[in-house]
């Protein structure tokens, strides 16, 4: 959530929702589809779309579609959901711009699970022949995938190391610290390609959800949504985000 | 090659032709990019890559990798032309045609090099005998399989002008001319009619192709009259042709260089069950993988000659005599 806050609220991408289309926009590739609902949210809020269309997620006839689709809602860019796939597109977009001159940047999000994928691996060994300047790739490193912890299914670290012998460029930081986040992706787009780990706690911010895996892939009960809801509300500071809105909202529609 | 196609000449393997044409296209269109596989020599690829380096990318041998990049090239407006042998993009690749290029329904060209068994000598892993069922079992693609350097020039053009996913399937040997010149009125989704005749039709694509026309030439002696259709478009088919080539000839025999189920004669059956059923017969590999060998005698022991159309055509005429269907 901070990640993709910072990206989209932090100054980071160009973007203009009157104009999904603009060829010069940055292009941000979720490659870890099952996160979409995140990026719907941070899309709505930033007015591609109305606030209330977020109801209709994952239902049918929606445009709002559980993992991402190709320009289902303008401002989604790649489809995904097959994990692995996610860094290659966002390769090919940025080699595009180099060809024709043009200086828009490529954000793609991995998951930590998905750097099982060998793909990730073909296409950073790619990208650091290629070298595009203008390809920042951020690892949310949760340490959690379906089946329980990372490094016990089949351990990633030393991560950073792994990007680095690739040649990227490589910064960890602390994924749940705005700053932080914000400092590592303007050093990133100078730096590219570049590769920012962001370590995570797996549902930060809500006490009985953090680093526990029965959450993985799971809907909270109401009771349980409830809950969350109010911890994250008493956490954030007053009127930032709309998802305190949308909390009361929530509250007053009973629903 | 030549002892199987008597009274054709020899042309250029649809591989060349495929090299050429899409260099030439690049020379009118800026907007196309060229991916391949570290097999541009083979697929000749390259004969674009020299011309034009800076729009051509080996991407080195990573075929899922290259797909994906292919889809971020075309939502960035690009072209792109990819390729590979037939067996590593479409089944290395498959995943990724499924998520970055039939999905979203991008603007990307998929070349599939040495198709079918007449590879030969390297043997059944780098022959390629499921890519035609698979590209086809993915939605919204156009999947074509020229049969001689003409219609393979044709077909790259057709290409570039489709918008959406084009699967072109391309042949390693040199193989017999079908056509004299590029034919002008080439389409995808349309079938070109080579042989008039009212005793049964012949529909076939690829190599094959050749096969049925010589098939056709030698029916002909003993007065058997097959219509020969070139089938180069898998998916989409050309319905009304087979419509009309099951209503006006009372029988059908297609001949793929590839698996029998899931390919053309899969296609073609299904498409006559539903308009007009009438007997039919496969050429084709039935459940098999091939060998090494050199193409010509690997045709000739897994059943992909005109001696086989033939004997196939004998074959769905007893049974309609027979009141079969």
């Amino acid at each position: 959530v901070e990640i993709v806050t910072a990206l989209y609220f932090g100054g980071i991408l160009r973007y203009d929702p009157r104009r999904p289309d603009w060829p010069d926009r940055d292009r941000f590739v979720l490659s870890k589809g099952h996160g979409v609902p995140v990026q719907y949210a941070a899309m709505a809020e930033a007015g591609y779309f109305p606030v209330s269309e977020l109801d209709t997620l994952r239902k049918i006839d929606s445009r709002l579609q559980g993992h991402p689709v190709y320009w289902s809602v303008p401002g989604i860019e790649a489809s995904t959901g097959s994990l692995g796939q996610g860094l290659s597109i966002g390769l090919g977009m940025a080699l595009a711009a180099r060809l024709d001159g043009k200086d828009y940047r490529v954000f793609v999000l991995l998951g930590d699970g998905e750097c099982q994928e060998g793909q990730v691996w073909e296409a950073a060994m790619s990208a650091g022949h290629h070298r595009p300047a203008n390809l920042v790739a951020i690892v949310d490193y949760n340490k959690y995938q379906l089946d329980g912890a990372v490094a016990d299914i089949l351990d990633l670290d030393p991560l950073a190391e792994k990007w680095r012998a690739m040649r990227w460029n490589v910064r960890e930081i602390d994924g749940h610290d705005l700053p932080q986040i914000l400092s590592a992706l303007e050093w990133a787009v100078e730096h590219g390609p570049a590769c920012i780990i962001a370590h995570t706690v797996k549902g930060k911010g809500v006490s009985f959800m953090e680093g526990e895996n029965a959450y993985h892939g799971v809907a909270p009960t109401e009771e349980e949504l409830a809950r969350a809801l109010a911890e994250l509300e008493s956490a954030l500071p007053r009127a930032e985000l709309s998802i305190e809105r949308e909390a009361a909202q929530y509250r007053e529609e009973g629903r | 090659m030549k002892a199987l196609f008597p009274g054709l000449t020899l042309g250029k393997a649809t591989r060349d032709a495929y090299g050429e044409a899409l260099r030439d296209l690049g020379r009118e269109h800026e907007d196309i990019v060229v991916l391949d596989a570290d097999l541009a020599k083979s697929t000749k690829s390259a004969t674009f890559g020299e011309e034009f380096p800076d729009r051509f990318f080996n991407v080195g041998i990573q075929e899922a990798n290259m797909v994906g990049m292919a889809g971020g090239f075309a939502s960035c407006g690009k072209v792109p032309f990819i390729s590979s042998f037939a067996c590593f993009v479409i089944l290395k690749g498959f995943d990724q045609l499924r998520m970055a290029v039939a999905y979203p329904h991008l603007n990307i060209k998929v070349a599939g090099s040495h198709g079918g068994i007449s590879p030969g000598e390297d043997g059944a892993s780098q022959q390629s005998v499921e890519d035609v069922a698979l590209a086809c079992s993915l939605p919204g693609f156009v999947v074509c399989v020229p049969s001689d350097e003409f219609q393979m020039r044709a077909a790259v053009r057709a290409a570039y002008h489709h918008r959406g996913p084009v699967y072109l399937r391309l042949g390693r040997p040199k193989v017999p001319r079908v056509y004299e010149k590029e034919p002008a009125d080439f389409a995808f989704g349309r079938a070109t009619l080579l042989r008039e005749g009212r005793d049964a039709t012949v529909i076939a694509n690829g190599l094959m192709v050749a096969a049925a026309v010589v098939a056709h030439e030698r029916l002909a002696e003993e007065g058997i009259h097959v219509r020969v259709l070139d089938m180069a478009t898998v998916k989409p088919l050309d319905e009304e042709a087979i419509r009309l080539a099951a209503l006006e000839t009372g029988a059908i025999v297609t001949a793929e260089e590839h698996l029998v189920h899931g390919g053309l004669g899969a296609r073609v059956a299904q498409a006559a069950a539903r308009l007009h059923p009438v007997p039919m017969e496969f050429v084709g590999l039935d459940d098999t993988y091939a060998e090494s060998g050199d193409p010509e005698s690997l045709l000739r022991k897994y059943g992909l000659t005109a001696d086989h159309i033939i004997a196939a055509v004998r074959r769905v005429l007893e049974r309609r005599r027979d009141g079969a269907s």
